[in-house]
């Protein structure tokens, strides 16, 4: 019998292996909870990169659980391919260097600007929410 | 409440020969941006160079320290 701790434990893991391009975040990419989270979103966008997102808030569990998984203290975090990127501040170098369209592997859209956006706009991607994966 | 001097003083004396830089990026002592330098991040990737300033403040962060921004490199 495995503790609900356990059980979200594995519930980021597989969401993390079934997801190429993951972030866990405050809010939802619709509706960010925090500037950091919005920020990400924002750049993902730019690039026009499916992604699959995870809001962190229903439950403090995710995040301690997160956070013990990925030795990264802080959210939002990108997974690529089941490795960590980083968080908002390596999101936006590596958006700013063209660092971030290569490791998506996409080619950044004629439109997207040079700095890393600010405004989120409302994305194209599903949000995946935790709760699904353990019901 | 942390402050940006204290913030500093402990970069700079955990990780050896650092130089940060710390500003509370909205007066309320719980938001923060550093800037560190430091001569062993050249062995490092971005992400360990992250988690070596994090490592500094380990559950602080996300507690009192609401938020820390990270801006590091290895050569000033």
């Amino acid at each position: 019998m495995s503790t609900p701790e356990q059980q979200i434990n594995e519930a980021i893991q597989g969401a993390i292996a079934d997801n190429e391009v993951i972030l866990f975040m405050k809010g939802t990419p619709e509706a960010p909870r925090c500037g950091f989270s919005a920020r990400s979103v924002a750049a993902l966008e730019a690039l026009g990169t499916p992604f699959a997102a995870v809001d962190i808030l229903p439950d403090p569990r995710i995040r301690q659980q997160l956070s013990a998984l990925s030795n990264w203290p802080t959210i939002p975090q990108l997974f690529v391919r089941g490795e960590l990127v980083g968080g908002c501040d390596i999101i936006t170098e590596m958006y700013e260097s063209g660092e971030l369209a290569e490791t998506l592997g996409v080619q950044p859209p004629g439109d997207a600007p040079d700095a890393a956006p600010v405004a989120s706009e409302a994305g194209a991607a599903a949000p995946l929410t935790i709760e699904n994966k353990l019901s | 409440m942390p402050t940006t001097d204290e913030l500093k003083l402990r970069i700079e004396t955990t990780i050896p020969g650092a130089q940060a830089e710390v500003v509370d990026l909205n007066g309320g002592g719980d938001h923060f941006r550093a800037t560190v330098i430091a001569p062993e991040f050249a062995e490092l990737s971005r992400i360990e160079q992250h988690r070596r300033v994090y490592a500094v403040f380990g559950p602080e962060i996300g507690g009192p320290i609401h938020a820390l921004s990270l801006v590091t490199r290895a050569e000033s």
